[in-house]
């Protein structure tokens, strides 16, 4: 690891402050991700800023029937948190469904939007190629082991996923991310912080130099009674999805009155299905319309190498997710 | 009192679950210094230019030891990277090594050494290699061996099965990482290492550096896990040895979780090649087993895994045939029931497949080719009730209550799999030696030169000792791992209790008769006089059988003997004839598998297992040791993987997240048990040892549960969910 400079500040405004003064820096909150990456090497900030003492770790009712997750609200402590059990159980799951207990004990919900692509090439410095760990090097995965690589959205500069089950959720639940930067407060929807590699792969998201990240904000949402994230990976726990699905509905009777369908391990973002939605929305839950959403779903995927089994894999998820989530199953 | 056999605990529990068991890593040294490895990133080539100025700018690194300025080892071989010549072999070999005063400085100092490599073609194509693959030999036994007529005996047959499996590399990944602190006093040379063969790290070592055997002290009070790859003495232990002597400091080098994958060992890449024949009523007339397997391109290892397939069914003609291919990867090694556990894979998978070719019950195939005697040598097993071990799990396990046909059996919405294989692993000792000693305050020294591996030597030479002195355990203290004491042999093969245990038992005899004697000889002893077949022993005292009132007891004995310790040791070597006798275990092991129909995800919900291994010494420590070999079995099955990207030769998921053993919830039931019926053929305590039968078989009955519970047979290890789709 390369020696770094170590600043604590107590709350955003200083903190924000800080990190516009410290050259190379970056924050530190749970520091799951962002020190593994500092040991190998892949991340080398000259500075850290600890915001870790920041009044950030809040979990309230908002006034319109939402919720707002505090920046720095542990992943246990939201995944269990009453409010987000009876509101979001969507996202409960998929919370607990990512990492090991340890990990979410310190991770925290900012650094979770925030958490770096799990792609080897991108992990290793040892590999000369990676266009989002050093950008014009070329891409080792393209042609190399990609087995747990995007489906969707990819370039030809990077088929890196996003790994966050979390985000999935949120992206389902239409979350508001809320920022505050040197210009002051402004607010990011989910379906627009995550980015698509295109010609910069080293951007995973729009957040811009210096921004913090304050709160999630869940609006009200109706699917609550109805909704299942399906995780799909090589072991039952402690491992990345090979393919995850957040499904979610809001019924009457039998009848699909609104769908979310978002799928995880296969983008460089969560990868929402607004077409599949619609294909839901206004129909009655059925083995073949959950297998024509899936369908429509997977339209468009590309594939590479190892990653093959994804179409398929996403496609008997997407089915199996509906079923449960309508209850069906 | 503890008589052998009884759930002792372990006498090093309490050390290890506070935290006061001292790993090898743990000793402080004064002045001692902190080296850390810079590997190589490609597989092949040389290294043309090395910049370690930066490196050597910060601050308190002490030396940069490179090719070109390392000291040059007498001793050293190709085998190990040792910085003796600029040549790359394979991907993360040691190219360089920082040391510094602290870790920190080492770490940073090494990610700063800059290497420019010249790259030459590297061999990394495994199929390719095939061709040009060459025969070997596993332990000096060859890896060809042929008896009967194969040929004649797939003409015969009625039925052919005829496929191919494959395994991939695997990495032990032990918890504790290797680690060596060596210092150096003149030409005497002390190292703490993570080893599973003090012995064998000391004779290393003197031939590297020229010096004699008794110049080089190694320690090594706990391993925290070996599985075979701290069998051998890698570049690692070397590297540590050559920076202390070069920096004239005690130095400390430790592995980082990502440095194990390469240059410490793996378990090989394996493609086998299984023909069975036989008739329509089941009985084998051939079988083939044709096994590839890489090794690299500086060493020889042969993952032996057809020799399992030359003691497992009666059958008359059986060729196994064993081929090396030499890749530009760290060499492979010994992983826990080497050859055997990936040898048991295949066969009991092709056994499987014939039992549905023939609409048998699986386990009704093996009693149909169920063999008493070798069916190479025919000389018979030592022991072997292997029948024993069948019955009684299938009706443990409920075997009975099986639908034979694929995809037959449910629960809820989940397709149920029930398989079931054969287990076996050779029964094997080595010569050992081992003293036992009463002090004059009534407590006792038992010690050998062997390597506490989690396998509880520690506690089964206290037990041994306890037990023919007829002491309370509690008053004995066992030393080992320390070349100073008594020689033991490596502690792998799953012979060490058949080893260290004889030699504890001879030794405790001989300290038997000797205080027998003294007191004899002692006017003032009750036992004066006494004839040694007269007198018993029992919680620290002698008496005569023929009078009991007649006692001594040793504390007074020794106080009358100048209260001095008095001590015997034992040497004893393997006493069993081959051309006599075959000495294997065999257990029968039986898995339940629930697979979600849509996802393919697949849980281990049950596993039952009865082993018959001999006289099991101590029913805890035993029970520990199958369980955690059913565990890595159920993980060869289904988990690991050692991805390597070939392009480069090199491994993209060194580390645990990314390298997958199962986790709690992985694992269902486990219910083990043994016939525990002595083999006294093989050593006087009856026990051909466990650490390592329980991987065997295990990964073919849960791939038998997988097919039977989906109709797929997956023959491509690990069965991920997307093998299943």
């Amino acid at each position: 690891m390369q020696p770094f400079k170590y600043r604590r500040e107590e709350n955003s405004a200083a903190a924000v402050a800080a990190i516009g003064q410290l050259e190379h820096s970056k924050f530190l909150a749970g520091g799951t991700n962002l020190i593994d990456l500092m040991k190998n090497g892949v991340e080398r900030p000259a500075a850290l800023v600890d915001i870790n003492r920041l009044p950030l770790a809040k979990i309230e009712a908002l006034p319109d029937g939402g919720v707002r997750l505090g920046a720095l609200a542990r992943n246990s402590d939201t995944a269990n948190h009453p409010l987000v059990r009876e509101r979001y159980p969507l996202l409960a799951y998929a919370i607990l469904s990512g990492a090991s207990p340890q990990l979410r004990n310190l991770a925290t919900n900012g650094g979770n939007l925030l958490q770096r692509t799990r792609c080897p090439y991108f992990m290793d410095t040892g590999f000369a190629q990676c266009n989002k760990r050093d950008p014009g090097s070329g891409c080792g995965a393209i042609e190399g082991f990609n087995r747990m690589h995007a489906i969707f959205g990819t370039s030809e500069q990077c088929i890196a996923t996003h790994p966050s089950d979390m985000c999935v959720a949120l992206a389902a639940l239409e979350a508001r991310i809320v920022i505050m930067g040197p210009q002051g407060e402004r607010i990011i929807p989910i379906a627009e912080f995550h980015r698509l590699p295109g010609d910069t792969p080293q951007s995973d998201t729009t957040l811009r130099p210096g921004e913090l990240i304050t709160s999630i904000d869940l609006p009200k949402s109706p699917y609550a009674r109805h909704s299942h994230y399906l995780k799909i990976r090589d072991r039952s726990s402690y491992e990345f999805a090979l393919v995850s699905v957040a499904a979610a509905l809001e019924l009457d009777g039998d009848t699909i009155t609104s769908a979310r369908l978002v799928l995880g391990g296969v983008a460089h973002k969560p990868w929402r299905l607004e077409q599949a939605e619609k294909i839901l929305t206004g129909n009655k839950m059925e083995r073949h319309l959950f297998a024509a959403a899936a369908h429509t779903g997977m339209e468009g995927a590309k594939t590479f190498r190892y990653n093959r089994y994804k179409v398929e894999m996403a496609t008997r998820g997407i089915r199996q997710a509906l079923g449960v989530a309508g209850g069906v199953a | 009192m503890s008589p052998l056999g009884e759930p002792l605990s372990r006498v090093d529990g309490k050390l290890k679950v506070t935290g006061s068991a001292k790993y090898s890593a743990e000793f402080e040294i004064p002045q001692l210094a902190y080296a850390v490895m810079v590997q190589s990133t490609i597989p092949s080539g040389r290294i043309a230019r090395m910049d370690t100025s930066a490196a050597e700018r910060i601050p308190g690194v002490v030396a940069v030891l490179k090719p070109g300025n390392a000291l040059e080892l007498p001793g050293a071989e190709r085998r190990v990277s040792v910085l003796q010549d600029d040549l790359v072999h394979y991907d993360r070999q040691p190219v360089a090594v920082v040391v510094a005063e602290t870790l920190e400085q080492a770490h940073h100092a090494a990610s700063m050494v800059r290497v420019e490599y010249a790259k030459a073609d590297a061999k990394l194509n495994f199929d390719a290699g095939f061709p040009t693959s060459y025969p070997g030999s596993h332990n000096g036994i060859p890896g060809d061996l042929s008896f009967g007529d194969v040929d004649a005996g797939l003409r015969q047959a009625e039925i052919t099965i005829d496929q191919v499996y494959t395994t991939p590399i695997q990495h032990h990944n032990p918890m504790e990482p290797h680690a060596t602190i060596a210092k150096w006093d003149g030409d005497h040379l002390s190292i703490h290492d993570a080893t599973q063969h003090i012995s064998g790290v000391q004779e290393t070592l003197a031939k590297m550096f020229a010096i004699p055997k008794e110049n080089v002290h190694v320690t090594c009070l706990f391993v925290g896990g070996g599985f075979g790859c701290k069998g051998q003495v890698w570049s690692h232990v070397i590297l540590a040895a050559l920076a202390a002597k070069q920096t004239n400091r005690p130095v400390k080098l430790v592995l980082e979780r990502p440095q194990m994958f390469g240059p410490v060992g793996a378990r090989p890449r394996t493609h086998q090649k299984l023909t069975l024949g036989a008739t329509r009523d089941g009985k084998l007339t051939a079988i083939r087993h044709e096994v590839h397997a890489n090794t690299s391109e500086i060493e020889d290892y042969l993952e032996s895994s057809a020799f399992p397939t030359r003691v497992m069914y009666s059958c008359p003609n059986v060729a196994t045939i064993h081929r090396l291919v030499p890749l530009n990867l760290g060499t492979p090694t010994y992983m826990r029931a080497p050859g055997v556990a990936t040898g048991t894979y295949a066969v009991e998978v092709a056994m499987d497949e014939l039992a549905y070719e023939l609409e048998m019950d699986p386990l009704q195939l093996r009693l149909i080719n169920y063999t008493d005697v070798d069916p190479h040598t025919k000389v018979p097993f030592s022991e072997k009730n292997l029948r024993g071990c069948y019955s009684r799990a299938a009706d443990r396990f409920g075997w009975s209550k099986r639908s034979h046909g694929p995809q037959t059996m449910r629960e809820g919405k989940l397709a149920i799999g029930w398989g079931m294989a054969t287990e076996t692993y050779p029964g094997k000792n080595l010569p050992a030696a081992a003293l036992v000693r009463l002090q004059p305050d009534g407590t006792a020294v038992v010690a050998s030169g062997t390597q506490e591996i989690g396998n509880g030597i520690y506690t089964v030479m206290t037990e041994v000792a306890a037990d023919t002195l007829k002491m309370s355990p509690r008053l004995f203290t066992a030393v080992l791992g320390d070349t100073n004491l008594p020689p033991a042999p490596i502690s792998a093969g799953s012979m060490t209790t058949a080893s260290v245990g004889p030699a504890v038992r001879e030794a405790a005899l001989r300290l038997r008769s000797q205080l027998i004697a003294i007191a004899s000889r002692d006017a003032q002893s009750p036992l004066h006089g006494a004839d040694e077949s007269d007198v018993e022993l029992q919680d620290g005292k002698m008496f005569l059988r023929s009078a009991p009132g007649r006692s001594d007891n040793f504390k007074s004995l020794l106080a009358r003997h100048g209260n001095r310790p008095v001590e015997a040791s034992a040497q004893v070597k393997p006493g069993v004839n081959e051309n006599q006798y075959s000495v294997h275990s065999f257990g029968a092991v039986f898995a339940e598998v629930a697979v979600d129909p849509d996802v393919r995800m697949v849980r281990v919900q049950r596993v039952v297992a009865v082993f018959d291994v001999g006289k099991v010494l101590n029913e805890k420590l035993g029970r520990s040791q199958f369980i955690g070999g059913i565990v890595w079995g159920i993980s060869l099955a289904l988990f690991e993987d050692t991805h390597v990207d070939w392009r480069n030769g090199r491994i993209i998921n060194a580390n645990l997240a990314d390298y997958l053993v199962p986790v709690n919830r992985d694992i269902g039931e486990i219910d083990v048990s043994t016939l525990d019926i002595p083999d006294t053929k093989l050593d006087s305590l009856g026990a051909r040892g466990i650490g390592e039968i329980g991987i065997t078989g295990t990964g073919a009955a849960v791939a038998n549960a997988v097919f039977h519970a989906t109709g797929k047979r997956v023959r491509d290890l690990p069965i991920t969910p997307d093998k299943l789709l």
